[in-house]
């Protein structure tokens, strides 16, 4: 599968007529008392790679153990490719799951390792010997094949661990914290090959993190859940540029938040009143609320500009005092405080290796952004 | 979708069948293992006491039946008999109070040498830690009887110890230390030591080094540290330990029978000359229930302890 | 430095007081002496005698029998019982099991040996089964408490066994029973190898429960001893605990380095 046919460019979340491969319908999963999963319900695309991203103990794990068949949900329905999941085990489910500790058997070899789910289906030798060569290829293993677990290291294990989930060529397959216990560097260069892998082969994959960055990284879509509810699903771009409530944008990147009345409700624009800011806050694209409402303007802190002086046609200009700068190397963070005592946080690309004119903190500026900066939130 | 398609078509099997043998699958696996604990291990007490409620006999087995069935009327007869026999002979009650008086004493002393062990255990660097480990539960697995009868060789009357004392003129006559209470004390003492330090060790290897380390730096001396921190939280291991050692060495037998004296009494000996040379089968019977019923408490005790334990982890 | 200096002398006279005893057990048994405590010159004479008294050579055939057959029963029940504790969660007579599993470990012996007993001659009157005492009976009180030990040994690996290579197997298209064999059992291992060994050590050490259940023709090793040191010591049973003794040490302690070894494989 190619690039220009993948699911990331075909959207089918967008066609109407599009089928869903998985259906998640009012899922809810209860352990005693305690709610894990909430009534959830979520469509998956053949091709996609979907991530459930979410913060410890937020379901989103339990979620992909129901997929997998380790757990039944309480109440609500599973389909997979049309097929009603409830009550089949995970040994006779279509699908295969890569776990977070990788759960390699330890007393086989890689080789073993890879080809047991191809043994348990009753596959020809000779077949699972050429089916294992072109795994550990595919996963640039080569030669690693008698290897025992432990003579590996991390990044061969999660190659090996990804090699045996993919094998069974599953309709699906699941992928708990992939990446999870590979450091930064090692994290990233999988990240990409995980997508080529994925693109490759054209197997719908479900991960779940609780890497935001990976999530933006890996997607075609993701779903952002809390407290056993997915509280907005889209791609990374919609998730990021629009979040629909406080607690998205505030999960998934840094956000400044203006708590605030909606003063002047139009077709094209709106003005909020805050008691964050001096002034109204103009805002350049109508919402879905009505006059007096209580919402919140949620400003990512590259999407502010600081100056000594703005230039006055910008839509929203505040007075600030720089309290303290951090350098981060690619950008500056600027905290600064408003007259009202209101704090916000304005990131800078560092476009120069040094500048003697640089804001420093102590200094009255100006901040300020377009119309088209923010999103308001009702919720 | 093929290989679904297949196993469906060749099984022929429908799924609430195969969840029906995979239930009966897991149902054996329980019922296996209960079976044979019911059978042999549950039943026996209720057979023990019935048998302490019947009347001894010269007899095969050597007890009257504790229910008749003779035309049409059921009769039974249960017999407290033994109980009060129990109530009544004072060499009883001076058997469960000697039983207890030195299970408990040799608790204590267990504790005393176990716990510096256990300690010093967990305190070994990681690699010398397994050694001494292995030192400790070697002598667990090798024969008990064995390590009891080598002690009679070190303290009879012409044993290793009162040899080397009379060598080197320390004493004249040997010393009388066989057939003693203090005998009996050092085997139950010797026998038990690994029952204690285990334990121990476990909680104390658990124990984080940064909380000695933070109550140094606080201020406390290590003996301080040490009644503040450390003892405070191997409770736990004291606990299961002290327990391990105390519950057997209240019905000890073999301990008694080989270094103990005629004054020695403990109940686990009464038992066995109750039924092995007075063949009173009802009475040991009686003997045992009320041991068991001495004992249910630091049992439950210690069920407790472990199940916490378990459900920590 | 001092304080840690007498501790750790506490803790070698610890060691001294749990081998020295042992130590001399050994050291007389190559006494030439009849009087075992004073040495009258090395000899391996008391080894050659062992090997012509009938008495223990047939004891020892019936301990070593007895602890075979107890200590496999032992540890397939064990292994059964703490499978169904760590693994099935909450079922019904769960309490039931795990009390049985865990009250032999610390009941007396002489209350195991005794209640089994009135079992035995109850189920005899009863069903006429089991027709008199003997191998049998031994075989199945030692693996009744003998199942208690193998359960809490194998209990403690499968509670530290990682699930998720079993969920590995089964989502790799294993039934449970084939997840068993394939993944549970070699991680068991270790384990298993470690339950049969005590039950079978603890087996063929043990007198009281056996002096309960055994019958007219079935004399085990321990007894033998017993009957034996009741009388006082014996040149002959420090050669015989000699051999015991080193033969379990050495089992054990190969086990104990192979086990290390497989161990550190692992991690």
């Amino acid at each position: 599968m190619t690039e220009a046919t993948s699911a990331r460019a075909l959207k089918p979340w967008e066609d109407p007529n599009a089928k869903p491969f998985l259906q998640i319908r009012n899922v809810t999963k209860k352990f005693g008392a305690f709610t894990a999963v909430n009534d959830v319900s979520l469509d998956i695309y053949q091709g996609e790679l979907f991530c459930l991203l979410g913060g410890s103990g937020c379901g989103k794990s339990t979620l992909l153990r129901m997929l997998a068949g380790f757990e039944m949900p309480t109440s609500g329905q599973i389909l997979i490719d049309g097929e009603d999941m409830s009550g089949v085990p995970p040994h006779k489910r279509d699908t295969n799951m890569m776990f977070q500790s990788y759960a390699l058997f330890p007393h086989m070899s890689v080789e073993k390792n890879i080809a047991y789910g191809l043994k348990r289906d009753g596959v020809p030798r000779a077949e699972i010997a050429t089916r294992v060569t072109e795994m550990l290829s595919l996963v640039q293993l080569d030669g690693l094949a008698a290897r025992k677990p432990h003579q590996l290291s991390g990044g061969q294990r999660q190659r090996v661990a990804l090699a045996r989930s993919l094998i069974k060529r599953p309709k699906l397959l699941m992928l708990d914290e992939p990446l999870g216990a590979l450091d930064k560097k090692l994290r990233e260069e999988t990240q990409r090959e995980l997508i080529k892998i994925q693109e490759t082969l054209g197997v719908t994959f479900v991960v779940v993190t609780h890497d935001q960055e990976e999530a933006m990284t890996l997607s075609s879509r993701l779903g952002v859940m809390t407290a056993g509810q997915i509280v907005q699903i889209g791609t990374p771009h919609d998730v990021y540029e629009y979040p629909n409530t406080r607690f998205v944008a505030d999960f998934i990147g840094s956000v400044n938040i203006f708590e605030g009345k909606i003063a002047e409700d139009a077709d094209d624009h709106v003005v909020i009143h805050s008691g964050d800011t001096d002034s109204d806050i103009l805002v350049s694209h109508g919402i879905s609320g009505v006059k007096g409402q209580s919402v919140a303007v949620a400003l990512r802190p590259e999407k502010i500009a600081i100056e000594r002086a703005l230039p006055e046609s910008l839509a929203n200009r505040l007075a600030a005092t720089v309290d303290d700068v951090s350098y981060m190397g690619n950008l500056s963070v600027f905290h600064v405080t408003l007259p009202t005592g209101k704090q916000v946080k304005v990131s800078q690309t560092n476009r120069r290796r040094s500048d003697d004119d640089a804001i420093r903190a102590g200094e009255a500026v100006q901040i300020g952004w377009d119309g088209a900066a923010s999103v308001v939130v009702t919720a | 979708m093929g290989r679904r398609g297949k196993r469906r078509g060749d099984g022929m099997t429908p799924r609430a069948l195969l969840e029906w043998v995979g239930a009966k699958g897991r149902a054996f696996v329980v019922a296996a293992p209960l079976a044979w604990l019911t059978l042999f291990f549950l039943l026996p007490f209720v057979v023990l006491a019935k048998i302490s409620l019947s009347e001894s006999a010269i007899a095969r087995p050597p007890y009257l039946p504790i229910w008749e069935w003779a035309e049409g009327v059921l009769n039974v007869s249960l017999n407290f008999g033994n109980y009060l026999f129990l109530a009544e002979d004072p060499l009883y009650l001076m058997a469960y109070l000697g039983s207890l008086k030195i299970a408990a004493a040799a608790t204590v002393i267990t504790l005393l040498i176990g716990y510096p062990m256990a300690y010093v255990i967990a305190r070994a660097p990681q690699h010398r830690r397994n050694i001494l480990l292995m030192l400790v539960v070697l002598p667990f697995w090798t024969s008990f009887l064995l390590r009891v009868y080598a002690w009679i060789g070190i303290l009879k009357g012409n044993g290793v110890i009162n040899n080397v004392l009379m060598s080197m003129g320390v004493i004249d006559e040997p010393l009388v230390l066989l057939q003693t209470d203090f005998a009996v004390y050092l085997g139950i003492v010797y026998s038990y030591l690994p029952f204690m330090i285990l334990p121990l060790y476990a909680t104390l290897v658990k124990l984080d080094e940064a909380l000695l380390e933070a109550s140094a730096d606080l201020g406390a001396r290590p003996f301080v540290t040490f009644l503040n921190v450390t003892l405070p939280l191997s409770v736990p291991g004291i606990i299961a330990g002290s327990l391990l050692v105390f519950i057997p060495a209240v019905g000890e037998f073999v301990i008694p029978a080989l270094l103990g004296g005629p004054d020695t009494l403990m109940i686990g000996s009464v038992l066995w000359n109750e039924f092995f040379s007075n063949r009173d089968w009802p009475v040991a019977s009686a003997v045992a229930i009320v041991m068991l019923v001495v004992l249910v408490m630091p049992i439950a005790i210690l069920q407790r302890t472990q199940s916490g334990k378990e459900e920590a982890n | 430095m001092r304080r840690s200096f007498s501790l750790r002398m506490t803790a070698f006279l610890g060691f001294v007081f749990l081998y020295a005893p042992i130590l001399s057990l050994i050291i007389f048994s190559f006494n030439a002496s009849k009087l075992v405590t004073v040495w009258g010159g090395f000899s391996t004479k008391w080894y050659a005698a062992l090997l012509q008294d009938q008495q223990i050579l047939d004891a020892a055939w019936v301990s070593l029998k007895v602890a075979l057959m107890s200590a496999t029963i032992a540890t397939v029940i064990g292994t059964l019982a703490s499978y169904a504790l760590a693994r099935f969660g909450r079922f019904p007579a769960r309490m039931m099991l795990s009390g049985a599993v865990t009250a032999p470990l610390v009941m007396p012996e002489v209350i195991i040996g005794l209640s089994l007993l009135l079992l035995f001659v109850a189920l005899e009157s009863l069903v006429g089964w089991p027709a008199g005492r003997g191998v049998d009976t031994i075989v199945i009180a030692h693996a009744t408490f003998g199942a208690a030990y193998a359960t809490v040994v194998l209990g403690s690996r499968m509670g530290s066994l990682d699930r998720s290579i079993e969920e590995a197997a089964q989502d790799l298209g294993a039934r449970p029973i084939r997840v068993f064999f394939d993944v549970t059992l070699p991680a068991l291992a270790p384990a298993l190898i470690s339950a049969w060994l005590l039950v079978f050590t603890i087996s063929l050490d043990d007198l009281v429960v056996a002096s309960f259940v055994t019958g007219p023709g079935a004399s085990t090793l321990p007894m033998v001893i017993f009957s034996k040191v009741r009388l006082g010591v014996s040149p002959e049973v420090n050669a015989l605990a000699t051999l015991i003794i080193v033969s379990i040490s050495a089992v054990i302690l190969v086990a104990a380095w192979q086990m290390q070894k497989s161990e550190a494989q692992s991690h």
